[in-house]
């Protein structure tokens, strides 16, 4: 199979989405009123709510949810084969992703601007709020231990580019201050810290770093997941207008040129796909496709991440209703290109099957590493530039996508223990310091404990991420779908989804169980977070028929009368 | 005159030439990246903002809600100028009311 011909099918498949079926669920389901007055208006205070340039919102929910996940879980699915990973991600992105995402802003602007966390406490019921907050709490946790697990293999594998990751980090400091410190107009630092982003790449490659075994007596994987803690640690406790913005505005801009140089790269170097459509000779250790496959990719076909930011700040932005359209489904579309390439990246970019085969040899190999591995060859023939300097330049890429979200995780994560000091009157809980070093201690005995003395087996805990994500998706799918009912709308668009995806978390937290007990048996930390899955799941489900059932009567009840 | 051509007196281009819309391109350009570098973080920076300013306001009205201040000496002269925020300041902190008797906006 040609990759520029599954590039093509791909992106038109996605733009068809947005076109048609976007413009049927904005005209016929959500119903969108282009006179309808949105929280930006009608509370407009400046601040939080102003209303902004739709392609400025589009940009923001675009690099917020596309980052170092969509690169990943493609990357450990195409073990399946190609032909699985790419029909999740197109069918997954127009008519999963874009919904739900679309669905987000449009249900927090009929709410006056309010997430979907405080939304599910009204329109389901409050205990679906409280399983909401715990899923998300479980949901950072994973996310930053296993992007601490990912980033220190990158190193490993592409010593080349430590110095450029760190460099980014000084660069967005550099550009923090520049502009709210010396009020720099923004384009000068945009244009000066980006060429020197991509500069450095060379001094990466003239002098790359390698961490000494040993040290402290720690293997490699743990002497980095450890430095990266302590950095995500420091950074999340500095002000936001120092590293945090100018990073996830960096980031911003590589996103955006990575992924024109990937598919420029594509269409010119026209590489064809080694890897098998579907793999007969999948390693024994990979669990099954069904439910694996959507769990595996969350980011990328569905994730319920996008809620968080779709009802966040977006929500509180929106100029007119109908621009809901644009900037939650087309932002998704944007996540929904970047998989698509990942996957291209890691079935194209390798010599020969043999090649493949040995990159995949085990359930978990691959990810972030085949991306840079295979997108190196392809980035190098297409644009005409050596292997090692594209291997840096796309592990550097990926590296601070999964940098800057554990800074924001952990910056998460502390606000989250010290409004539990606050709630239960726990003063040394609130304590800044504190709550960051408990989150970071959550997170490491995670990494440490799925992954091992060294780390390595840390991407155990993706499947139950991408569960734990699907889990959110369907929470967030399920106050859609409920607002729906209550309007008298057909809600299968998103019911449909919503059963589907929780069916599928379900299954694989379930399949999880299995393979968790027999990798390390009782006492491994995994299990039990699996069964904390499981058990959520579970109440998920219930409290969605609790929701439909009484809606039901409702509407019955209303027909009598 | 076509648009783009100068003027007799040899002044700005119009605005149909094609270095004016370069520069309103630009300009444009400018304006979104600014948009998009400050719009998600507008509040967070605002509320924090706010906090330091509220910890400014309790040092300047401290000493006359009875906790001592030595720099009232030096603090004593901002209170006419911070008078405009004292009522949205007192409020933010949980009070209804004015808590100060010689101080009174509500």
């Amino acid at each position: 199979m040609n990759a520029a011909v599954l590039a093509v099918i791909g992106l038109v498949s996605i733009f068809l989405g947005y076109r048609f079926y976007s413009k049927f669920i904005a005209e016929k389901i959500y119903q969108l009123d282009p006179n309808y007055e949105t929280p930006a208006h009608a509370m407009r205070d400046d601040i939080d709510y102003i209303p902004t340039n739709r392609l400025v919102l589009w940009g923001h929910h675009f690099t917020a949810v596309a980052g170092a996940a969509p690169i990943i879980g493609p990357g450990i699915a195409v073990i399946w084969g190609w032909l699985p990973a790419f029909l999740w991600v197109i069918i997954g992105t127009m008519f999963f992703a874009g919904v739900h995402d679309f669905g987000a802003v449009w249900a927090s602007v009929r709410n006056q601007a309010r997430s979907v966390g405080s939304l599910t406490g009204d329109v389901v019921s409050p205990r679906a709020r409280t399983l909401f907050m715990v899923v998300v709490f479980f949901l950072l946790m994973m996310v930053n231990a296993v992007f601490g697990v990912a980033i220190s293999a990158a190193f490993q594998a592409t010593p080349s580019s430590v110095i450029p990751a760190w460099t980014a980090v000084i660069v967005a400091l550099a550009i923090g201050v520049l502009i709210y410190r010396l009020h720099v107009p923004i384009l000068w630092p945009t244009v000066v810290g980006t060429v020197i982003l991509y500069a450095v790449i060379y001094l990466g490659e003239a002098v790359p770093i390698s961490l000494t075994a040993g040290t402290f007596g720690l293997p490699v994987g743990a002497q980095w997941i450890l430095i990266l803690f302590l950095y995500a640690g420091i950074a999340s406790l500095l002000p936001v207008w120092l590293l945090l913005q100018p990073r996830d505005y960096i980031n911003g801009i590589q996103l955006f040129i990575g992924l024109g140089l990937l598919y420029g790269a594509v269409l010119i170097a026209n590489p064809t796909i080694v890897a098998p459509a579907i793999n007969s000779n999948v390693p024994a250790s990979a669990p099954p496709l069904f439910p694996l496959l959507f769990v595996t990719i969350a980011c990328g076909a569905i994730s319920g991440f996008h809620g968080l930011v779709g009802s966040g700040t977006t929500s509180k932005q929106l100029d007119k209703e109908t621009d809901a359209r644009f900037v939650g489904y087309l932002g998704s579309s944007g996540e929904g290109a970047l998989a698509l390439v990942a996957i291209i990246a890691a079935t194209a970019g390798f010599a020969s099957l043999a090649d493949w085969q040995e990159m995949y040899s085990a359930f978990g190999n691959g990810g972030m590493v085949a991306f840079v591995q295979g997108g190196s060859r392809i980035v190098a023939d297409g644009v005409g530039i050596s292997t090692d300097f594209a291997a840096t330049l796309l592990t550097v890429m990926a590296v601070l996508f999964a940098g800057t979200t554990m800074d924001a995780g952990v910056r998460l994560q502390r606000y989250i223990v010290q409004e539990w000091g606050s709630i239960y009157q726990i003063p040394v809980l609130q304590n800044g310091y504190v709550a960051t070093a408990g989150a970071v201690t959550a997170c490491l005995l995670l990494a440490f404990g799925a992954g091992g003395p060294s780390g390595e087996g840390g991407m155990l805990i993706w499947p139950l991420f991408g569960t734990t994500n699907q889990l959110l998706a369907g929470l967030t799918l399920l106050v859609i779908s409920v607002m729906l009912v209550k309007l008298g709308r057909p809600a299968r668009y998103t019911l449909v989804p919503m059963i589907f995806i929780t069916t599928m978390a379900l299954a694989a937290a379930l399949v999880q169980l299995l393979s968790l007990y027999r990798e390390g048996g009782l006492f491994y930390p995994l299990l039990w977070i699996d069964v904390a899955v499981v058990i959520i799941a579970i109440f998920v489900m219930l409290e969605a028929s609790s929701a439909f059932l009484r809606e039901r009567r409702a509407a019955a009840a209303s027909a009598i009368t | 005159m076509k648009p783009g051509r100068r003027t007799a007196t040899g002044g700005a281009p119009g605005c149909g030439h094609p270095m004016v819309k370069e520069a309103g391109r630009f300009n444009r350009l400018k304006r979104l990246l600014e948009e998009y570098y400050v719009s998600p973080y507008r509040g967070a920076l605002a509320r924090a903002r706010r906090e330091e300013d509220d910890l400014f306001m309790l040092f300047v009205f401290a000493e006359l809600m009875g906790v001592p201040n030595p720099a009232t000496y030096y603090t004593l002269e901002l209170q006419p100028l911070l008078l405009e925020r004292f009522h949205e300041w007192h409020r933010r902190q949980g009070l209804e009311h004015s808590p100060l008797d010689g101080f009174r906006c509500c």
